[in-house]
């Protein structure tokens, strides 16, 4: 080899290692991201907890920003109850409907479903949230007599919300079942309806668990819906038709005005919130991988 | 309950599972567009906003700058990522499951935390909203969804391009540049639209960092996008009627980022089978 030919050669190597490099270093943008955005969240939010009282304020019944009193525990009961609500409207109506996509329905429906699933999920939640607001709120109000807005209504509004994303990933780890499983149990006497139900389903299930937890995962930190409906009383809910504020309402409701421990308060409600995010990530990624 | 009779039961309740889908989907969409329509005026389309017009021009230019600033952003770095996890990592390294440890707990994480983040971040910092702090936060909310997509792009591509590419003497650079990314742009295209439909999407993630201004903004100006202005529009309290258009607008964009993405997906699907 002659000298040049070395050299252009060791110059091509040198491109592809900086390349290699350059890509690396884009990967882990996101281990950045997650790592300042933890710092931040619970540097500024463990300090506030520190000032007001790790139990007082997580325990603590009354929010009351002007009078120093910051207890989040209305709002931590009212982000369960109403994905609570999510969970029973959306599980059911999420899964069965998956099932209807896979094996009960002809081309020609399901041409016409996917679009309607993926139409649900592209709907902004402020959308959702005005929907909820002048639609949902009043047919509440005539069935209840109350003001309308309350844990019900946002349950409801949010198991709306959540169907989608049941439904994709569910839908994905059916398909993923093996077809031989459903034809054995047809060979062996059963209906359609009972292989679907007892062999591929069951078959399926860690996929559809995931499924789930995605979709209650959403629905905890949904916000901009939820604030419309819900009410948004900081105080403890006495029965499913009264008036909520969740985690995250806390958050966009009063970040705008909020100085000093107050907002220190919000920014530890987030840490909350965050918290409860990160365990059911954690619990997602879990069954993924048992899946696998 | 015999056999006969559960599986009717089950077949009853799968299809009205799916009819409530449908109808659910319908009745917003029905809703939306009988109150839209007629609230539909030309002067909210005026170039400035007044408390007259309401126009929602504005917001419609700084939707398009912000999703135009976020991708230019989250892209490459999006695209480069996946490359990364693709075609140069070794299966099972700690630093890969470390990476797509992160990028699945970002997109697990709620707008408003993304929110609150870039508040804190941008806001204190440079003291006030303004769009490229909006756009900032937007952009690493749209990376997994981009990683993701240009991710499954790149694992379409059959593994015979590139040993043809090496075959013929090109390094790994060139092979990547010239040959798998552009097979791979059906499957990037349809990821950047889906981001374009959360960018326009979203409002609680831009609030507190790019502001409620409705103005025609500039990057280091406070400006409300589509959504962040029905959300003003809302609490105002006094313009439910601009509030249907505004949500008539967004739904229709929503249904044409929809179908082109679907389209793509569509194209992607006809080029590798």
């Amino acid at each position: 080899m002659t000298a040049l030919t070395k050299k252009k050669t060791q110059k091509k190597i040198n491109k592809e290692v900086i390349m290699k490099w350059v890509f690396a270093i884009a990967a882990s943008t996101s281990i950045l991201c997650v790592f300042l955005i933890c710092g931040f969240l619970f540097y500024n939010g463990f300090t506030a907890m520190a000032k007001i009282g790790v139990f007082d304020f997580i325990a603590g019944t009354r929010w009351k920003p002007s009078n120093e009193l910051f207890g989040i525990l209305p709002m931590i009961v009212g982000s369960i109850s109403v994905t609570l609500i999510a969970a029973i409207i959306g599980i059911p109506i999420g899964i069965l409907c998956a099932i209807y996509l896979v094996y009960f329905c002809s081309d020609r429906v399901g041409k016409i479903l996917k679009p309607v699933i993926d139409l649900l999920a592209g709907i902004p939640s402020i959308v959702y949230g005005f929907f909820g607001l002048v639609c949902i709120v009043p047919i509440m109000q005539d069935l209840t007599g109350t003001s309308g807005k309350g844990i019900l209504t946002a349950g409801i509004l949010l198991g709306m919300m959540i169907l989608p994303t049941i439904i994709n990933v569910s839908e994905s780890s059916l398909r993923a079942v093996e077809k031989s499983y459903y034809e054995g149990a047809l060979a062996l006497g059963a209906t359609h309806e009972r292989s679907v139900f007892f062999v591929s389903v069951p078959a399926a299930k860690s996929g559809i668990l995931a499924g789930v937890i995605l979709g209650i995962g959403r629905a905890v930190g949904e916000t901009m819906a939820v604030n419309y409906v819900a009410g948004n009383q900081a105080v403890m809910p006495t029965s499913i038709l009264s008036g909520v504020r969740t985690l995250t309402t806390n958050i966009v409701l009063e970040m705008g005005y909020a100085t000093d421990l107050h907002r220190e308060a919000l920014i530890a409600t987030a840490v909350v919130l965050f918290i409860f995010i990160l365990i059911i990530n954690a619990a997602f990624s879990y069954v993924k991988r048992r899946m696998k | 309950m015999n056999q006969y009779t559960l599986s009717k039961v089950l077949n009853v309740l799968v299809k009205i599972s799916a009819f409530i889908t449908m109808a659910i989907l319908g009745w917003i969409v029905a809703y939306i567009i009988i109150n839209g329509i007629p609230n539909m005026t030309l002067d909210q389309f005026a170039w400035t906003y007044t408390t007259d017009n309401v126009s929602m021009m504005p917001a419609i230019v700084n939707t398009v700058t912000t999703a135009f600033i976020a991708l230019i952003i989250a892209l490459p770095l999006g695209v480069a990522c996946a490359i990364y996890l693709v075609e140069y990592a070794k299966k099972g390294s700690k630093f890969v499951s470390f990476v797509r440890l992160t990028t699945e707990t970002l997109s697990g994480i709620p707008s408003i935390i993304f929110g609150l983040f870039g508040n804190l971040m941008f806001v204190i910092i440079f003291k006030g909203y303004t769009l490229l702090f909006g756009a900032i936060t937007l952009s690493i909310m749209i990376l997994p969804l981009i990683i993701r997509t240009t991710e499954e792009a790149l694992l379409a591509v059959p593994d015979a391009y590139r040993e043809g590419s090496f075959g013929l003497g090109a390094g790994k650079t060139r092979t990547i540049f010239k040959i798998v990314l552009p097979c791979a742009v059906p499957g990037i295209l349809s990821g950047v639209i889906l981001s374009i439909g959360r960018i326009v999407g979203e409002s609680a993630a831009l609030i507190y960092t790019a502001g409620t201004i409705p103005q025609i903004a500039g990057l280091m100006d406070s400006g409300r996008t589509l959504s962040v202005h029905m959300y003003a529009l809302l609490s105002e309290g006094l313009y439910i009627d601009q509030a249907y258009s505004t949500a008539l607008v967004l739904l229709v964009l929503v249904i044409i980022i929809n179908t082109l993405s679907g389209s793509v997906a569509k194209k992607l699907g006809g080029n590798h089978e």
